[in-house]
């Protein structure tokens, strides 16, 4: 299709200038009005009309002329039909499926993390973000992986760089992988620690799955919507009975831990339900957390659109220098990393070649689902972020903060945040904590409990009631921790797979899937990996979030960089270099953020040498620094600290060298004067026989 | 097509049981039928059971 886009018809021009003026009077209020507080409507207004905008012109524009999708063009769906991988799909079906699969804990955790600086950075990267980044390169990964028979990731940059890119981007997933299950287990861990009510509720998850495994296995074959009924009432049931156990002080103490003890916990649980058969455990708890989710995204934007919220955190706060208490660092390039899913995520490349490219059955229904279901996903951010800054400020900094900046008591806590400027009184405080039926709210970082005490709020509204708060809170809690675990399991099976696909290389028995030894020796290796990492954030001075979500989002950026680049490459490959920019420019931007913020972590204040060497220089004087309790546990957070600096240098280097692969790969094609990309060959729609 | 209650159920139940990595049974049981008549139908109990273990075998299909 190499026709320009459509003109649209006269009420149509008008009907488009109307959405223009309205999302740029949006924006302007969101950008502009200081001093006086805004309501979240302003926001979610401005975010809609961009979205449409976006979606209508910019979609449409990479669709006809980058992509150059073509209606008539027979997708592998058609083409390889086989009723079970491949297969053609009503395309509102296809954008559930694709929409649920991209939707996780990302979006929601890295938006709160990013309200320290104030809404308005977090809101224009996640709006002008996934319109030129995340939703091109979702949308341009599915349009590629469509022409080239639903290949991976991996075999797309096999196939346009070479075959040592491919090994070297298969590399950088595993590890990604990794800190990501490190990062979302310490997000569970920073939710449950010191709270019977949460960790009881996330411990009733296990029975209750293992009993809708057996339901499904062999009474009721098959019924996931009856079963996941009952899982839902159960759950429901034992939120309830979870206010009970926190109120009987001998239950309470059972279902009491500290981080170090949740983390062990969760690194054995992980191994378990990674090892037993799939319809046991992770099958029903995967259906649980998948209806959950959506019903819970429904219900916080049916939350967010009735109660209305007014933001009660200013557009920009004096964080924005780098010397914030959530995350350390500036705006550039601290931001961009901060929030990676819901701006662009590349972990969505994943995805966007997986399923879903083999399940269109027309190659003009991938705008939609590519570029529209990103757009969906960046809504969930937006409004996280307004959860989290319809809170007061003063509880969120409470919230967020390490214990090493506000100290353990309400009183330090309140003392401390009202000198950044955020007046709060320790009884403020104190009643946020017995509103939500917990001990204290002080230093809960990694955005889930911070999201749920908004979500509450915001429930509460809606819904007031004796005791709801805390109901809402739990639930909010319940059901992050729900699908956060279920990523943990599927994960953690995954990396056990590429494990033993890398280790096949060097001791070929290995390979085999079925094979006990190898199953255990490989998800030993992949929990220790990540278990390394989340251990080491439950014992991190600055509270572990701090120091690890910069070493996720370097790592999801930079897997976003890279599936950027192939789409750079493919595009000068084909010979449409005059729109190498789409691609490209985010390419490099993204490439930009990660290098500078490697290089801030790698030397600098607040790098993990400087944070290394600190303790170092304690322990070389005899001193003992918090939390550390000895000298031991001093030399480990120096051993950790160079590990997280190594790593780092590690990403570095490697989106260096992805880098180096595809210019060199640009530079070839653009010699050559006619296409060279790998695409199958064209086939009619017309041509094949209907099924 | 216009879209009704009956409609709207179905695609609900498909979207729900794909989003779960379960694909349609009745268009695979067709799919059987014009294409490998000599295979044998599985039951649909069969069939969920093959396709639960199968999502779980590749690189995975969620997000962080």
């Amino acid at each position: 299709m190499q026709t320009a886009v459509t003109q649209p018809s006269p009420a149509g021009k008008i009907l488009w200038v109307a959405i223009a003026i309205v999302g740029a009077w949006c924006l302007g209020v969101v950008a502009l009005r200081r001093g006086e507080p805004i309501n979240a409507i302003w926001l979610v207004a401005a975010a809609i009309a961009v979205f449409v905008i976006g979606y209508r012109f910019y979609s449409k524009f990479i669709a006809n002329n980058v992509l150059q999708m073509d209606a008539s063009r027979a997708t592998p769906a058609v083409l390889r039909n086989d009723g079970l991988d491949y297969v053609p799909t009503d395309k509102w079906v296809v954008f559930g499926h694709h929409f649920a699969a991209i939707a996780g804990a990302g979006p929601l955790v890295g938006p709160v993390l990013a309200a320290q600086m104030g809404y308005l950075p977090g809101t224009l990267w996640i709006l002008f973000g996934v319109v030129f980044a995340g939703a091109v390169q979702d949308f341009m990964i599915l349009g590629l992986s469509i022409r080239r028979d639903g290949r991976s990731l991996g075999n797309m940059l096999r196939d346009e760089l070479g075959p040592v890119a491919g090994v070297v981007a298969m590399f950088g997933v595993l590890v990604l992988m990794m800190i990501v299950l490190a990062v979302l287990a310490l997000v569970v861990v920073k939710a449950l620690t010191h709270s019977p009510w949460g960790t009881f509720t996330v411990a009733c998850t296990i029975p209750i799955a293992l009993l809708m495994g057996v339901y499904l296995r062999w009474f009721r074959p098959g019924k996931i919507l009856e079963v996941s009924i009952i899982g839902l009432v159960l759950l429901l049931a034992s939120i309830w009975f979870g206010a009970h156990v926190a109120a009987s002080p001998s239950w309470a103490a059972a279902f009491d831990f500290d981080a170090k003890a949740l983390a062990w916990l969760l690194i054995a649980y992980g191994f378990c339900a990674s090892v037993l058969p799939v319809w046991l455990l992770l099958a029903p708890r995967d259906y649980l957390s998948t209806f959950l989710k959506i019903g819970t995204i429904a219900l916080l934007a049916l939350a967010i659109f009735l109660a209305a919220p007014t933001l009660q955190m200013p557009a920009v706060t004096k964080f924005i220098d780098g010397t914030g208490p959530v995350f350390q660092g500036n705006l550039f390039p601290f931001l961009f990393i901060t929030i990676a899913c819901g701006a662009v995520s590349g972990w969505h490349s994943i995805i966007a070649s997986g399923t879903t490219p083999k399940l269109l059955s027309s190659e003009g229904e991938a705008r939609m689902v590519g570029y529209g279901g990103m757009l969906m996903e960046a809504f969930v951010a937006i409004m996280a972020l307004i959860a989290a800054a319809s809170l007061h400020p003063g509880v969120y900094f409470a919230m967020n903060s390490p214990a090493a900046l506000i100290g353990t008591t309400a009183q330090s806590a309140a003392t401390a945040i009202s000198q950044w400027g955020f007046v709060v009184t320790p009884d403020e405080l104190l009643n946020t904590a017995k509103n939500i039926g917990e001990g204290s709210i002080l230093s809960r970082a990694g955005g889930a409990p911070t999201l749920a005490v908004g979500m509450a709020q915001l429930l509460h509204g809606i819904i007031p009631g004796e005791g709801m708060m805390a109901f809402w809170y739990h639930y909010a809690i319940l059901f992050e921790a729900l699908f956060i675990l279920t990523t943990v399991d599927a994960g953690t099976r995954v990396g056990r797979f590429m494990i033993q696909e890398i280790a096949g290389l060097i001791h070929e028995p290995l390979k085999h899937t079925e094979s006990w030894a190898g199953n255990l020796i490989a998800t030993a290796i992949c929990v220790g990996l990540w278990g390394y990492f989340l251990y080491q954030g439950a014992v991190d001075p600055l509270g572990g979030i701090n120091t690890l979500w910069p070493l996720f989002g370097i790592a999801n950026q930079m897997l976003a960089a890279v599936a950027l680049m192939l789409a750079t490459v493919v595009t000068v490959k084909l010979k449409r270099e005059r729109y190498v920019w789409v691609p490209g420019i985010p390419a490099i931007w993204l490439v930009v953020c990660t290098l500078t913020a490697g290089w801030y972590k790698l030397s600098g204040s607040i790098s993990f040498t400087a944070a290394a060497q600190k303790y170092a220089q304690a322990i070389a004087d005899g001193k003992v620094l918090a939390p550390a309790k000895n000298a031991a546990e001093m030399q480990r957070i120096v051993t950790n600290n160079y590990v997280d600096a190594a790593l780092t240098a590690i990403f570095m280097l490697l989106i260096v060298t992805m880098a180096g692969f595809a210019i060199n790969a640009i530079l070839k094609a653009w010699r050559i004067n006619h296409p060279t990309a790998h695409e199958e060959p064209y086939v009619a729609l017309g041509s094949v026989p209907t099924q | 097509m216009k879209p009704n209650l009956q409609s709207i159920r179905k695609w609900a139940v498909q979207t729900a049981r794909l989003c779960c990595g379960v694909p349609d049974y009745d268009v695979y049981v067709k799919h059987l039928r014009e294409h490998h008549p000599e295979r044998e139908v599985p039951t649909y109990a069969e069939f969920f059971r093959e396709r639960q273990v199968a999502r779980y075998k590749g690189t995975g299909g969620r997000c962080c």
